[in-house]
């Protein structure tokens, strides 16, 4: 396999509306590693689902050019599905048939020797708590499971690059992290690429290796999440506490290290120009009359660098 | 062709193998195979060698392929189930056969089934110590009837199913173009009269021979579900429906 799961070069795509032509992808250039978990991030509409459908060639683009897995997505297309799994923006999921037979059918659809298709289909309804359940017409079954089953098949043939759109959309707290759980669980143990767009910044901080952030179909940011946030700003302070009195504040943004400070509700976010001790900072709030319960060290969330960049942009 | 069967496998499966689905398709399965008893029952002889075994043989497949494509086409997508299909290994070829195959067997495989139970019922019934077949014109006749209907009302369905949102909207658009016909011939049957005198039309039907018309009517319906099945095929492509 070559070194990028997937090579995207100024790639565009455009589709005719009533009100005249919309621009979903715009010269999007990106890179994807082999074997890592690869978060596409955007808010609704940014034009990471057209992405997906591109790189899977079921699109074709209006201009640029995309590799997946070093098959060109225009010329190539059926070697790109053979080799990847897809959870797409539904779970595509038949529920009259029972989960097995989904499951039975997609090992057909990739060509799986009987034995093996069993196996695997056994191993992964095993590893995501369905086994029991098998039988069961999959409509009858919880969004979550649904989703689960959803992303077994994606990984049934083994593939070297899976593409999950918004696995986790629409599920319930419990069922999203048991969705991420298994996921993370089955990357790293299946050794697949993944490549998941996602507008929940908490999954991708958690899940994702790397991420790329676009609004309008443009790229606005690429790199790992940690990167990200030292773009956004230096290191922060949060104090909890009482008694945050203008006065303080005007001292506390008065000292060199502070960049802002800035209380809301017992709850002081101080944003720091470098790595700085907290102690002279607390000593000149407790001298100001503030009562200080907690204080955290942290850095600026991927949600926050989000906003930012949208901001930005 | 291991493709072919693997949609196949899944389509039948999706239409019998769990509780909802019986429950949807039994009256429709039931309802040619009561035909096949009660009606040979009051005909008797001429059964065999009449007009109704072509009927029937072109009303099963229309109404049992008319049910079941909408199903597999405007269904796969009203379900969201096509997208994922389209991001497998299948091919567009592979997708289209392995639906159309389950439909036309099922519709082409009840018609046989039927004008068999027929033919055994007007035996039994009507038994004179002599066994009573279908002429040669009339067996070969709607064997191919009842397959080009199928496979004509296959290639309608799927143009409707493309176009439907849903699958209700396909069957109700399918069951109209159906009607089209019935009203044109009703129509004929009213104008030809008028248009021409009595003893005309009697010559005109005393003149023409029942095998070249079945033969004429074959070739136009070969004709015309050639002709749909083409296009429909044409219009079933990954990127159109990935678009829809």
């Amino acid at each position: 396999m070559e070194e990028s799961a997937i090579r995207i070069e100024k790639l565009t795509r455009d589709f005719q509306a009533d009100a005249g032509p919309i621009r979903a992808v715009d010269k999007l250039s990106l890179d994807v590693p082999a074997g890592i978990v690869f978060g596409f991030l955007g808010p609704n509409g940014a034009g990471k689902t057209t992405t997906i459908r591109l790189l899977l060639g079921l699109l074709e683009p209006t201009s640029g050019r995309a590799k997946v897995l070093g098959y060109d997505t225009q010329s190539q297309a059926a070697q790109i599905r053979t080799h990847t799994g897809a959870l797409l923006e539904h779970s595509g999921i038949y529920e009259q048939l029972s989960a097995e037979d989904n499951l039975e059918f997609y090992g057909r659809v990739w060509r799986l020797p009987k034995t093996v298709r069993q196996d695997r289909i056994r191993e992964l309804l095993t590893q995501m708590g369905l086994w029991e359940r098998r039988h069961e017409p999959a409509g009858k079954w919880s969004r979550g499971m649904k989703q689960k089953l959803a992303l077994a098949r994606a990984l049934l043939h083994r593939p070297s690059l899976v593409l999950l759109d918004e696995p986790t959309a629409g599920l319930d707290v419990a069922a999203a992290v048991e969705v991420r759980e298994d996921l993370a669980f089955l990357a790293e143990r299946e050794g697949v690429t993944i490549f998941l767009t996602t507008h929940n910044m908490s999954e991708a901080e958690k899940l994702c290796h790397q991420v790329a952030i676009i609004r309008q179909g443009k790229l606005v940011a690429v790199g790992h999440p940690d990167e990200l946030r030292a773009r956004s700003g230096g290191p922060r302070l949060e104090v909890i506490g009482k008694g945050f009195t203008e006065l303080a504040l005007t001292r506390l943004r008065a000292r060199p290290e502070v960049v802002a400070a800035e209380a809301t509700n017992g709850h002081l976010a101080i944003e720091l120009r470098q790595e700085t001790t907290a102690a002279p900072l607390v000593s000149l709030l407790v001298d100001a009359g503030v009562q200080v319960e907690e204080i955290r060290r942290g850095k600026a969330s991927l949600e926050e660098v989000f906003l930012t960049l949208m901001e930005e942009e | 062709m291991n493709d072919i069967l693997t949609v196949m496998w899944k389509e039948r499966k999706g239409l019998f193998r769990y509780k909802g689905s019986r429950t949807r398709f039994l009256p429709v399965l039931l309802t040619p195979v009561l035909l096949a008893v009660v009606m040979p029952w009051q005909w008797g002889a001429e059964w065999v060698e009449e007009i109704p075994t072509v009927i029937l043989s072109a009303l099963i497949p229309m109404i049992l392929v008319g049910v079941t494509i909408p199903d597999s086409f405007a269904g796969e997508r009203e379900r969201h189930t096509l997208e994922t299909l389209l991001a497998s290994r299948l091919s567009d070829r592979a997708i289209f056969f392995g639906k159309v195959a389950v439909s036309v067997a099922l519709g082409w495989g009840v018609t046989l089934v039927v004008l068999l139970l027929s033919l055994i019922t007007v035996n039994i019934a009507h038994w004179d110590g002599k066994l009573l077949l279908y002429p040669p014109v009339i067996a070969w006749g709607n064997l191919a009837l009842s397959l080009l209907m199928a496979v004509l009302v296959a290639g309608m369905g799927i143009l409707v199913s493309l176009r439907a949102e849903t699958v209700q909207q396909a069957a109700q658009t399918l069951m109209a173009l159906f009607v089209v016909p019935i009203i044109l011939m009703q129509l004929a049957a009213f104008v030809i009269p008028m248009a021409l005198p009595s003893d005309q039309i009697r010559r005109l039907i005393e003149s023409i021979d029942g095998t070249q018309l079945m033969l004429i009517v074959l070739a136009v319906l070969a004709l015309l579900a050639a002709s749909i099945f083409a296009l429909a095929m044409a219009r079933f492509q990954r990127s159109r429906l990935a678009l829809d």
